[in-house]
């Protein structure tokens, strides 16, 4: 199978900051591939090389077949592009967003009109298709952009954080409806997300990435069984004594213990039976527990042991160089 | 070019959606153009002037006379008397009266002797304007009176024969090419500027840059719809703007022709110099801060409200510069002096080069990435 991205040792540094730094992977043709990484950890300024938006400082990537700094005018005729900002311009109807970007694309009439109404059926928005986009929700917003990004038949689809700031059904909408239009369309997708389970169900493949440096990269199933412990043990206690991490660690199947605050996670490969010690453990001790929550290793565990964040670390403060008019997908 | 143009038709289309958009571009030109017409254009007229007669003789009395006539006649001054000069004088400083005409104790006996007679008029020069006028019109009031009683069958001196190329041009008129230029000035803020750092803001130039339209095509695209934008908006000020001010003949097709390429010369030289103003801002308050202080700038030294003739050094080099004074001055001659396109070859060829200069500037400035 041949590859739709290979990235070369590729960095990017802005003044003294390294965002991203050499890093290299592989995405083969019709694949779905995952970029996960906290905020900051370099992912989007990942994508905006790769679609050419920001030149790289050294190394290169293959998109298609094309190199991204010396043919750059070939991987933009190759690539769809859903950036990470809202783009779609809210005056302009659902039909003519995709009519302007047929017409940037060069796509010829007879083509351009047989595919809008093609593709605005597929996200299910051709009874919009009048519609200002200004009068839109998010979610359907978010499928105008899909279908524009498709407007021009890429062979590669680049999605920076497509669900981010949307419900829970529009999340599920947007998905499903990429998944449709892939099934449907020979097509690559490169995907940056902060939802974990959407990744887990969706992606063939994930790269983790942090510090701007590939940390991870195999499918879901495999990274799962990378890290220790096939369960994980969340527990908070009353007050516990000095060595109570310590004793913790002897507890039957324990196979790693990670204490913040009051909060233990317990990496177990029998979650049932660490379970049942760690009441007596308690017991034995006078330890009053508070909650106790077991479940099976997540891709969000996963992302915890490589990036050693947890996923509410992602708030923060807004950047001083973030417009006020710029329209914040989370 | 076909890229070029899918700009060109998504900016207008944004454009057809945006009523508030254009009649916020217009209505400032309109406004200022109607205000400033009728605030400046008018005579000054019932200035208070204290006479405070001193003298009480015969040659006094004409004097008060004349003075009564001028307050009847073009009631540019109303007259009132004061007994005491020094109460005269306070309520001049406290703003009760514009002026105080004293006839002194010994100016009758001075006009019989033929010792130099002096009238004085005191005049609170706070406000130039009144104060001139009233000077003005006391000088007048003093050559009548110092006319002989019966003129000479044929005068000796030298007079001067005042002839007016054109017809009587009230300022409203005046200011008419100015608010034309500062319409596609509006528009090319408005509509160009703002907008075009605003989508910036918003990452809509992302999408962009990831087709392949070429550097050239986006700032074409840019550009052009941005001249349509204030051609369109440049046109309706000078039809609507030529009734309002009465300007003769305002539907006149050969003039119209060319008061549209004027248009479209000067719209251009405004889009590419905003372009080359905004190509390497990102943060949208900027132009909004800036957009008071442009339109200083470039208006008033314009020569659109006062004669550049009037201006300091400093102020006449910005005049030069500025692709106002070229475009008010072309104006002029279209609207006010029906002139063709001989009269304004100059200034169409400075705002060309003036166009050409700032678009090369700001397209080696463009950056095709982010």
């Amino acid at each position: 199978m041949s590859l739709a991205i290979d990235v070369r040792s590729i960095v990017k540094k802005f003044g003294e900051f390294t965002a991203v730094d050499g890093v290299s992977f592989a995405v083969e043709e019709g694949e779905i591939f995952g970029l996960l990484g906290p905020n900051g950890a370099g992912k989007s300024t990942l994508i905006r090389m790769l679609v050419t938006l920001l030149p790289p400082t050294s190394g290169t990537a293959l998109v298609s077949g094309f190199d991204i700094t010396k043919q750059a005018d070939d991987v933009r005729r190759a690539i769809g592009v859903i950036p990470q900002a809202m783009t779609s311009d809210l005056e302009l109807s659902v039909e003519e967003n995709l009519l302007i970007y047929a017409k940037l694309y060069g796509v010829p009439r007879e083509k351009r009109n047989k595919l809008i109404p093609e593709l605005l059926e597929s996200v299910e928005l051709l009874q919009w298709k009048d519609k200002q986009v200004k009068f839109l929700s998010g979610g359907m917003r978010r499928r105008v952009e899909i279908a524009r990004g498709l407007v021009h038949e890429p062979r590669v689809f680049f999605l920076d954080e497509p669900t981010t700031g949307l419900d829970p059904v529009s999340r599920t909408a947007v998905w499903e409806m990429l998944r449709r239009i892939k099934s449907q369309r020979d097509l690559t997708i490169l995907i940056t997300t902060h939802y974990m389970d959407e990744a887990d169900k969706l992606c063939d493949r994930i790269a983790i990435v942090d510090h701007g440096k590939l940390v991870a990269l195999d499918s879901p199933l495999t990274l799962k069984a990378s890290i220790p412990g096939k369960n994980v043990l969340e527990a908070s206690f009353s007050a516990t004594p000095p060595d109570w991490e310590a004793r913790l660690k002897t507890l039957p199947f324990v196979e790693g213990v990670a204490a913040h605050e009051n909060v233990y996670r317990l990496s177990s490969g029998n979650g049932p039976a660490t379970t049942l010690a760690l009441m007596e453990a308690a017991a034995a001790a006078s330890v009053t527990v508070h909650s106790l929550a077991v479940q099976s290793t997540t891709l969000d565990d996963v992302f915890v042991h490589y990036t050693g964040r947890a996923l509410r670390d992602e708030l923060q403060e807004a950047s001083a160089k973030d417009s006020p008019f710029m329209i914040r997908r989370a | 070019m076909s890229r070029m143009w899918a700009i060109v038709e998504r900016e207008l289309r944004r454009f057809r959606r945006s009523p508030f958009l254009i009649v916020v571009s217009m209505i400032f030109p309109l406004v200022q153009l109607i205000i400033l017409g009728y605030a400046f254009g008018g005579n000054v007229k019932h200035l208070k002037l204290a006479v405070v007669d001193q003298d009480h003789g015969l040659p006094a009395v004409k004097i008060r006379e004349l003075a009564e006539a001028a307050a009847s006649g073009a009631r540019t001054v109303d007259l009132i008397d004061y007994a005491d000069e020094g109460q005269a004088v306070t309520d001049l400083r406290n703003g009760k009266v514009n002026g105080v005409l004293t006839i002194p104790p010994e100016f009758s006996r001075r006009v019989l002797v033929k010792n130099q007679p002096r009238v004085a008029l005191i005049e609170d020069n706070t406000d130039t304007v009144v104060a001139n006028a009233l000077a003005g019109n006391m000088s007048a009031l003093l050559l009548a009176y110092n006319e002989p009683p019966t003129a000479a069958r044929v005068p000796a001196k030298a007079a001067l024969d005042v002839v007016e190329v054109y017809p009587y041009v009230p300022y409203i008129q005046y200011l008419l090419p100015g608010s034309i230029a500062m319409s596609i000035f509006m528009m090319v803020m408005i509509g160009g500027g703002i907008i075009f750092i605003d989508d910036k803001a918003r990452g809509l130039h992302e999408g962009y840059l990831v087709t392949p339209i070429t550097k050239l095509e986006l700032i074409a695209g840019f550009n052009v719809s941005g001249t349509i934008k204030a051609v369109l908006a440049g046109m309706a000020i000078m039809l609507i703007g030529s009734l309002i001010a009465g300007v003769p003949s305002p539907f006149d097709p050969l003039r119209i022709v060319r008061l549209f390429v004027l248009i479209v010369v000067t719209a251009f030289a405004l889009i590419s110099m905003m372009f080359l103003l905004m190509v390497r801002i990102t943060d949208p308050l900027l132009p909004r801060a800036i957009f008071g202080v442009l339109n200083t700038v470039l208006y008033f030294p314009s020569g659109a409200v006062y004669p550049q003739q009037g201006f300091p050094g400093w102020m006449q080099v910005i005049a030069k510069i500025d692709p106002f004074t070229y475009s008010v001055h072309a104006f002029k001659s279209l609207l006010l002096k029906n002139t063709g396109f001989d009269a304004i070859t100059g200034d169409i060829l400075y705002l060309l080069a003036f166009s050409v200069v700032t678009m090369t500037a700001a397209t080696s400035l463009f950056k095709r990435t982010l």
